[in-house]
């Protein structure tokens, strides 16, 4: 892939759960070695949209298409988009009774490799590091995975593995909901220590706070399943200030024009 | 191999599922009878209480009924003509690991027993077609003056003994299926460890199933006499075969005051057998008595290890997992008898189904008056891996003490898809992922198990998976 390939594109991208259209012709493109901001309301469809591009079996793809790389991934399952370099931090990461975090890790990470193997002793390396830069405690990895974490724990433990798995496409659902300062700034500071020219970002958050810390290239904001507009840092600080309402004026006033 | 059952379903291939041709020396009719029954008596040349014993229990195994609960459907299928009662494999059991036929140390490899046992075996009682062939005890814990024999060598050796406690916990005519081991049982473990002696290292019996239609009808008894320690692991895995077989054990234990005795279990038996086993233990005053079981495979598995808490202070725990896979019934459960002040209990269970397999939790715990102070705690925990998959749970609690405390849990539980999809959502496969959310489950029984088990458990375990995503 030449580098002015689209690290992500989705195009005409309806989709619908249990018979409702919840995405309603969404088309987004992210360049390589990008930060955007997805923003919105509860219940305008970015959720959806992290789900879908992961592969949810939930939800049903009615039209449109949804490329990593330049490649086609709307047929693939949730591990083969995993496999090619597609990771979605969770907004309710879910809890694996019995599972050891370095258990889960390293499985992950041997799923992912070529020869099907990580050497433990480079696991455990690999592991103790991206701790340290987390600032993460190292009694982490004896834990089961979310099993009884704090939302927190929990975030940073999304962060931990996004750290680990070394993706090209990192999409964070409100990673940000619900946290403290702290681990906000854990957040942050992991999407930020991750930027890098080969790796793009997409980081849907409810808030402004968020981008305080992590300066957006580009911002999307999501209203009713399409995106109904696309602008710079400035577009996330207007919102703030104004809340959503005057862009739905605006866009009312457009379509009544 | 000749043929295998349709429903075997692992890579076309069950590793463990390899038989050697049958070379007996000694082969009783099918069919059981007084003449099959004395046939065997006499062929162990027993003393004259054990002949007498077998007979009056044939006779309780003849009058007894089939239970008229369960899974009678399958119960009724069983045709007890069609059975062999005992079968020996060699003239002579082997003495040391030399004089063992090499096909047996083919089938030993092959079970990687050679090598477990270089790490950290203390004695090898593997019973190979009903009868113990190799035995070793180490010599430390000889001169300790632990006693690890096959039960009938413990019969010969020690028969005062034997003669004390034999049955004593669990007669003959508790069940039918006791009474059928206690007319033709063979072979299984006699353990005696002496008043405060602590050993180490667990004692293992390995034994298989190896001959078409020969049911297995080991006996068991452990006794590990005042403040005494050991852990006695039993652990299995059967070939397949195309016809039915029956496995009925009896395994009796026994702890003295102040006594720690851990029993560890793991079967596989192969998907046409029939495992039912009665279990019981007796704990007296401040002792402690672990089952540790793990259930896969077998056609219908019955097994409620049982812990009689019959002095002060005593603790009963049982821990089990079970794994119901296509056409399989795993009826498994526990009970516990608090028949003393402050005795404590605890039975954590857990059940995997899959592919249409139904597990069942059947527990009773039973507090009789005066056992004051005592504490219940019972956690069923049950796993459905798909819609066609069932679980059931029938605990009966039984309270007949005001001052007790007495904690249930059971929760059913279903491989959801929202789990599924965070764990491929970091590149593992559905069937990966399956697995881990799978030995998680189960995680708080493998961590009870010495290592070489945990991993054979958790790869057991992976085999029955495979083939589950379509």
């Amino acid at each position: 892939m030449s580098d002015s390939t689209p690290i992500f594109e989705v195009r005409g991208l309806r989709v619908a759960i249990e018979g409702k259209e919840i995405l309603r012709g969404v088309d987004l493109t992210i360049e390589r070695g990008k930060v955007h901001a997805l923003m919105g309301r509860n219940g305008s469809g970015k959720s959806t949209l992290a789900y879908v591009a992961l592969g949810h079996p939930s939800y049903e793809v009615l039209e449109g298409q949804i490329l990593y790389n330049g490649t086609d991934v709307t047929e693939l399952n949730t591990d083969e988009r995993a496999r090619l370099g597609m990771f979605l931090a969770f907004q309710y990461p879910m809890a694996i009774p019995g599972v050891t975090v370095s258990k889960f890790m390293h499985s992950a990470l041997k799923a992912r490799a070529e020869n099907g193997d990580v050497q433990l002793r480079e696991f455990r390396d690999k592991l103790n590091a991206a701790m340290d830069l987390l600032g993460v405690d190292k009694s982490f990895t004896g834990r089961y995975v979310n099993d009884g974490f704090s939302g927190g724990e929990k975030k940073r433990l999304e962060i931990l593995q996004m750290f680990m798995l070394d993706p090209t496409f990192c999409i964070l659902d409100e990673t940000d909901s619900g946290l403290d300062i702290d681990a906000l700034k854990t957040v942050a500071e992991g999407v930020n220590a991750t930027r890098s020219e080969e790796r793009s970002h997409l980081v849907i958050t409810h808030y402004q706070r968020l981008l305080n810390y992590i300066a957006p290239d580009v911002v999307h904001v999501m209203m009713d399943g399409q995106i109904a507009r696309t602008g710079g840092p400035e577009l996330a600080l207007q919102l703030e200030e104004n809340g959503y309402e005057w862009l739905e004026d605006e866009l009312l006033q457009a379509a009544g024009a | 191999m000749s043929s295998r059952p349709d429903d075997l379903n692992i890579n076309d291939e069950y590793k463990y599922g390899f038989h050697d041709p049958e070379v007996s020396v000694f082969k009783a009719e099918k069919g059981i009878n007084e003449d099959v029954v004395r046939a065997i008596s006499a062929k162990k040349e027993e003393p004259e209480w054990m002949l007498e014993f077998r007979l009056k229990a044939l006779k309780t195994f003849q009058s007894k009924p089939m239970p008229t609960w369960g899974n009678t459907e399958l119960l009724n299928s069983i045709d007890f003509d069609e059975i062999y009662y005992y079968l020996k494999p060699t003239e002579e059991q082997g003495k040391s690991w030399d004089d063992v036929p090499e096909y047996i140390k083919d089938t030993f490899e092959k079970l990687g027993i050679p090598e477990a046992e270089r790490k950290f075996l203390a004695g090898v009682s593997a019973q190979y077609e009903s009868e113990v062939v190799y035995h070793s005890l180490q010599e430390e814990i000889e001169k300790q003056g632990v006693i690890f024999l096959d039960m009938d060598s413990g019969l010969r050796e020690h028969e005062e003994l034997v003669r004390k406690y034999f049955a004593t916990v669990i007669p003959a005519e508790d069940n039918k299926f006791s009474a059928l081991n206690s007319a033709v049982w063979s072979g299984g473990s006699f353990v005696y460890i002496p008043p405060g002696v602590e050993v180490t290292i667990p004692l293992q019996a390995y034994f298989r199933i190896n001959a078409e239609n020969m049911g297995q009808f080991e006996r068991t008894l452990i006794i590990a006499d005042e403040g005494s320690r050991v852990h006695y692991i039993e652990g299995c895995t059967a070939p397949t075969y195309v016809s039915d077989s029956l496995h009925s054990a009896v395994v009796e234990l026994i702890a003295m005051p102040g006594a720690q005795l851990r029993y560890t279990t793991i079967q596989n038996w192969s998907k046409n057998v029939y495992n039912l086993v009665t279990k019981r233990a007796n704990a007296h005053e401040n002792a402690v008595v672990e089952w540790v079981d793990g259930n896969l495979g077998s056609k219908l598995t019955m097994k409620f290890p049982c812990v009689n808490l019959l002095g002060e202070g005593a603790h009963g725990e049982i821990l089990s997992v079970a794994f119901a896979n296509e056409g399989q019934h795993q009826d498994a459960g526990a009970k516990i008898y608090h028949a003393a002040p402050r005795t404590t209990s605890r039975i954590t269970s857990k059940s995997i189904s899959k592919a249409g397999g139904r597990s069942s939790y059947r527990g009773i715990v039973k507090v009789l008056p005066d056992a004051v102070g005592s504490k219940v705690a019972v956690e069923c925990d049950a796993l459905l891996m798909d819609e066609n998959s069932r679980s059931d749970t029938y605990p009966t609690m039984e309270i007949a003490e005001e001052q007790v405390q007495v904690e249930h849990e059971a929760r059913v539980s279903k491989v959801g898809d929202e789990q599924l999809f965070y764990l491929m959502s970091r590149g593992l496969t559905e069937e990966e992922a399956l697995v881990m959310v799978v030995n998680g489950f189960i995680e708080p029984f493998v961590k009870e198990l010495p290592m070489e088990y945990a991993v054979e458990l958790n790869r057991l375990i992976q085999l029955e998976m495979e083939g589950s995503v379509g």
